[in-house]
């Protein structure tokens, strides 16, 4: 305990000395004002359009279906290798730069088609699959295998006994992961595709809260349904219903994306092999915008993780078992899903009609969202402790018996979230908050390719640091979750 | 086919468990191993299995049974290399007639025959073992290598169920905490002890005092 407790205390010590270096000042003359208006909207949803709201809804899960179902068929056969140094290095990549950051880079190859939408999910899904797979299937109880025959053929043997241990887990993974792709898919709409965002976008940018507000509404409730419609048998029929709503296809003009290739994301210099003049290019972003963009991503990202952490704390036993009744209980676990389901992109997008451009919007933003997670995650397990007859209630419950033995859980989701939370601030950036996804933005607004591709790698770098450091402190505190065994 | 050590040390890594350990194993045999708990029973046991470890049906201490199939293709895995991955795959959904009736048989003799689909993670200890057991029958193999194969049943079952194993294998090599089990089921004992062989004769040679020289 006490190394759980110096790691976490160091954390917020971070946090605090971040805090001094943001900005959190809410530049907007009136914020009651909007936050009143939007209240209005959403006591008054007006359910006006239904036809756009339909396609726009089925365009979503369409695009969420397509590339979850085939991301996690690649990321299977990716865990299978995932022992080669090469697979973990370019699973790690392609996880590392955002679902958005994808779409807005195969916009230029593909523009704005099903193709762009389907890719951008898959490429990032793919990665993270790889990963996720590969840790269940080596957490499975290894036993199973090595009472088998030796000369059992490997297929055989990983489908009767790791795959098979592994498949509950497996599943349960992927349905989440389709809710996870539910949303990326709504935001990519925020880029111009034609998903939920992109009607979204409109609504709010106009002040047409109860349009927007039913859109919400109505995807909080398609949120909320997915684990009575996510049955296994049913997984193959909405996957094929996917493709044919909404086939992944493109025009594509192969000069072009040689174009895009070979010159567009080169910078000049490079292309005239000018070595000095690249260096004072790359220089000069450097020291303008790759700098502050890691400095202001950083201390967003620790200040979100804090504050998640601390609002998680207070979350969890609104949903346990342990604290409150089934009726109580109920109404937690609905403040979590709305929570959970509102992704951070729109949070943010929202904060900021009302707050104006500050980290403050991103802050409450990723807050919202995270500690949902962590919160339904942890109340989950809290229902699996045993406790003693005799054990105490309430506060003390909660204090004495519930958090010390829940303690190195919460951290170890926390450390798996902090990747998350930074690869989220990167695109954050994009409503204008100064991190990295802010200059990227710009310089995809800018048409300069060549500094956008740059300053994605640079955040797809510090992406990879920041989980390797995750790692190596879950690894340190032993938070590793227990194999599964019989 | 049979197994033989000559001069061998067994262990992991550094440690060392059994030394300079000479052995011969026929075909036809059926021989108990005894000795205290760190003996190193598990640790011969694993060596002779590396000997032929593709003609062996193998029953381990722990099962390793894969909790959430059924005790049916938990004992149809005794079978998985014996056939191709597509035959394998095609009756991971369905099991079909033949080898349905021919692994219930199985369940009969170790009555575990109402449990033939119930995922084994919902069963006992005792019938775990069971299963284990039905696998290493169903694999079709002469030799059995087994670690405390029946330590789980009571001893009506125990004794019943290590009979049957004798009748159905050729040869049988079995590590044993009950001494009267294996002396009234094995024609041979093999007791080890503080990294050596202690004794290795015939059980009907074995007195009351190798017994006591075995456990104190």
């Amino acid at each position: 305990m006490p190394a759980l407790r110096k790691i976490s205390f160091y954390f917020a010590i971070v946090a605090l000395v971040a805090i001094a270096f943001s900005d959190l000042e809410i530049t907007t003359l009136n914020p009651w004002l909007e936050l009143s208006l939007l209240l209005q909207g959403f006591t008054a949803p007006s359910f006006l359009d239904t036809s756009t709201l339909a396609d726009a809804l089925f365009k979503t899960l369409a695009f969420a279906f397509q590339g979850v179902v085939i991301a996690a068929i690649l990321g299977f056969a990716l865990a299978l290798g995932f022992k080669r140094y090469w697979v973990r290095a370019f699973c790690a990549f392609i996880r590392s730069v955002h679902e958005l950051f994808w779409a807005l880079i195969f916009i230029q190859i593909t523009g704005l088609s099903p193709l762009t939408g389907f890719i951008a999910i898959l490429i990032p899904f793919t990665g993270i699959f790889a990963k996720v797979f590969a840790e269940i299937l080596e957490e499975t109880d290894h036993h199973a295998q090595q009472s088998l025959t030796p000369n059992t053929s490997l297929l055989s043997q990983l489908l009767y006994t790791r795959f098979t241990i592994a498949w509950p887990q497996l599943r349960s993974y992927i349905n989440y992961r389709l809710e996870c792709g539910i949303r990326s898919s709504a935001i990519l709409g925020f880029v111009g595709l034609p998903t939920l965002g992109f009607e979204l976008e409109s609504f709010f940018k106009q002040g047409d809260y109860a349009q927007a507000a039913a859109l919400l509404y109505v995807f909080f409730i398609l949120i909320a349904s997915l684990k009575y419609l996510l049955k296994p048998a049913l997984m193959p029929l909405y996957t094929l219903a996917a493709f044919i709503y909404m086939p992944p296809v493109a025009h594509v003009s192969w000069s072009m994306v040689g174009v895009f290739l070979s010159q567009d994301i080169v910078p000049v210099s490079l292309q005239a092999g000018d070595i000095p003049a690249f260096l004072s290019w790359f220089k000069e972003l450097w020291l303008t915008q790759i700098l502050e963009g890691v400095f202001n991503s950083l201390i967003l990202t620790q200040i979100a993780l804090v504050s998640s952490a601390l609002l998680t704390l207070l979350l969890f036993p609104l949903a346990s078992k342990l604290f409150f009744s089934k009726a109580p209980r109920a109404l937690g676990q609905s403040l979590l899903i709305v929570m959970r389901s509102c992704p951070e992109y729109l949070l943010g997008f929202v904060g900021l009609l009302i707050l104006g451009p500050s980290m403050l919007p991103a802050i409450i933003a990723l807050t919202l969202h995270n500690s949902a997670v962590i919160a339904h995650l942890l109340a989950l397990q809290s229902a699996q402790l045993t406790f003693r007859h005799d054990r105490s209630q309430g506060v003390n419950l909660y204090f004495y018996e519930t958090l010390p033995r829940l303690y190195g859980n919460f951290l170890a989701l926390l450390f798996y979230r902090w990747e998350v939370i930074l690869r989220e601030t990167a695109i954050l950036g994009m409503l204008g908050i100064p991190t990295l996804g802010f200059y990227i933005d710009s310089a995809f607004e800018e048409i300069r390719f060549d500094r956008a591709m740059v300053l994605i790698l640079i955040t797809a770098l510090l992406n990879i640091l920041v989980d390797n450091i995750a790692v190596y402190f879950r690894r340190r505190l032993h938070l590793n979750s227990q194999p599964q065994s019989l | 086919m049979g197994f033989e050590l000559r001069h061998r040390k067994l262990g992991y890594g550094a440690h060392t468990v059994l030394e300079n350990l000479d052995l011969n194993i026929q075909s036809g045999e059926t021989v108990a191993i005894i000795g205290k708990s760190g003996a190193g029973k598990s640790t011969l046991l694993l060596a002779l299995r590396e000997q032929l470890a593709q003609q062996v049906a193998w029953c381990p201490q722990q099962p390793g049974l894969v909790p959430t199939l059924s005790v049916h293709h938990n004992i149809y895995m005794g079978q998985l290399e014996q056939h191709h991955f597509l035959v394998n795959l095609w009756r991971l959904l369905r099991p079909g007639t033949i080898v349905k009736q021919d692994i219930q048989a199985i369940c009969q003799t170790l009555q575990i025959q109402e449990h033939q689909f119930t995922p084994c993670q919902k069963l006992s200890g005792g019938q775990l073992q069971r299963v284990s057991i039905g696998r290493a029958l169903y694999s079709n193999k002469e030799i059995l290598l087994g670690d405390e194969p029946i330590s789980a049943l009571d001893e009506f079952h125990a004794h019943k169920t290590l009979q049957l194993l004798c009748e159905h294998f050729t040869t049988l090599v079995v590590s044993l905490h009950d001494v009267d089990l294996a002396l009234n089921c094995c024609q041979r004992i093999i007791a080890l002890k503080e990294g050596k062989i202690l004794f290795d004769k015939s059980s009907s040679l074995v007195s009351k005092s190798d017994i006591h020289q075995v456990y104190n």
